[in-house]
């Protein structure tokens, strides 16, 4: 064997070498957290629920108390959106719909928007989203409570014409600098309290579904 | 290598952001804010620390020709795997500083520092490079958040509670009420622009340190004279 292929052999051989360590190191620590990251992730997204239905309004699991839906014009998503629902001595109170604000500043916001079973406004809460730190991030709750001025609102408080921003002739305030944001969540937010006036019934109705994680 | 010159180094005469210019991706996209740049920080300080000992330890088994791949492996790897401990064991803090993590595989400084530190160092010294390159590296952002954030809406540590708990509202400083806020500082312009002043600021801080360093030299020679 020629020095030049056996150099290369002995490199290759170490870097794959590397590779395989490297990769199994991944795996094991992966195997490792997977169960917890799972258990992280359901008790972030249940406090995020209990945020807005808190515990005491309702007896069921409202993990488990969920189905899925599809509705791209109304719920701004081409893939199933999740609706939890929380019921107490299995009369329905609210339903948290997980929708989507396709048009905010930087791509998708992805909101929960809970409604009382009288088609009121519990609360809206931004979960995830990637709009300009500083500007239209202050839709999300952490930031400020814009989001706040949703509550008791409803398909008929205001009127078609008030659910907008102000600048648009609307109620609800847009940030100075950023108008784009708002105008999303308040749009997708109209739009959740029209598909859940259009399926008031089949929301509870419907048997919950088994979810994979 | 003394640690005392691997502390200077990392601090101010070799520092990651300001001599060697590495890590701009992450460096200027997110310090806007004393509480984004405290958070990028410390992801960094921990991934240079874990990558550099982690090179270090397998240095005499890499052979020359593959060492860059073998370096941007075993990044990979400690980056990954940071992100599912903490995602897993620090799961607050991972909420908080999850964000940061991938931006950290933008930071060149950390293959620089394996490959020019932590390939022809041992354990130890490797290890305090790494802290001492991510320390220099974190004041530089926390200067750039304090700036950016200051003139961009008025105020110092806002939003600390995402980091410290909901006690730390109280942390938040309102330099100036009523302000409106300006929006340059706190977009990537402002950011650049911010950059430039730091750097500016310690070149003159290091020719004033020079010319004070050769009066002190001729002095004596003028006083025989």
């Amino acid at each position: 064997m020629s020095p030049l292929i056996r150099n290369m052999l002995i490199s290759s051989i170490a870097l794959a070498i590397f590779a395989i360590v490297g990769t199994a190191l991944v795996a094991t620590t992966y195997d490792m957290t997977a169960e917890r990251i799972k258990e992280n992730h359901r008790a972030t997204l249940l406090n995020g629920l209990h945020v807005l239905v808190p515990s005491d309004q309702h007896d069921n699991d409202l993990f488990s108390d969920v189905i899925e839906v599809m509705d791209k014009d109304l719920l701004g998503s081409n893939k199933a959106v999740r609706i939890y629902r929380a019921r107490k001595e299995d009369k329905p109170v609210a339903a948290i719909i997980n929708s989507i604000a396709p048009d905010g500043y930087s791509g998708r916001i992805e909101l929960l928007v809970a409604i009382r079973a009288d088609g009121t406004i519990q609360g809206v809460r931004i979960v995830k989203h990637k709009e300009t730190p500083g500007l239209g991030d202050a839709i999300d709750h952490r930031h400020s409570n814009w989001a706040d001025a949703f509550i008791t609102r409803s398909l008929s408080n205001p009127d078609k014409k008030g659910w907008a921003v102000k600048r648009d002739g609307g109620i609800f305030d847009q940030f100075t600098g950023a108008t784009i944001s708002p105008r999303a969540v308040v749009k997708a937010t109209y739009k959740t309290l029209l598909y859940f006036d259009k399926h008031h019934k089949e929301i509870f109705t419907k048997p919950s579904m088994a979810i994979e994680e | 290598m003394s640690y005392k010159s691997i502390i200077q180094d990392g601090m101010w005469s070799n520092n990651a952001a300001l001599v060697q210019i590495l890590g701009l991706c992450p460096l200027l996209a997110v310090t806007n804010t004393v509480v984004n740049s405290l958070g990028l920080g410390l992801a960094t300080m921990l991934t240079l620390v874990a990558s550099n000992g982690a090179v270090s330890l397998i240095r005499q088994w890499v052979r020359p020709e593959i060492r860059i791949p073998v370096f941007v492996l075993i990044i990979a790897s400690v980056v990954t795997i940071i992100e599912l401990a903490m995602n897993a064991w620090f799961h607050e803090l991972y909420l908080i500083l999850g964000i940061f993590i991938p931006l950290i595989v933008t930071n060149c400084s950390i293959l620089a520092r394996a490959e020019s530190f932590a390939s022809k160092n041992s354990f130890l010294p490797s290890v305090a490079d790494g802290f001492f390159m991510g320390l220099g590296f974190a004041f530089v952002l926390l200067a750039m958040g304090a700036m950016r954030e200051a003139i961009g809406f008025g105020t110092l540590f806002s939003q600390a509670n995402l980091m410290f708990g909901e006690s730390a509202h109280a942390l938040k400083i309102t330099l100036f009420d009523n302000y409106r806020g300006y929006l340059l500082a706190i977009l990537p312009p402002g950011a650049f622009l911010g950059l430039g002043f730091i750097i500016a600021a310690k070149n003159v801080i290091d020719n004033r340190q020079k010319q004070r360093v050769k009066q002190t030299v001729l002095e004596p020679a003028e006083s025989i004279a």
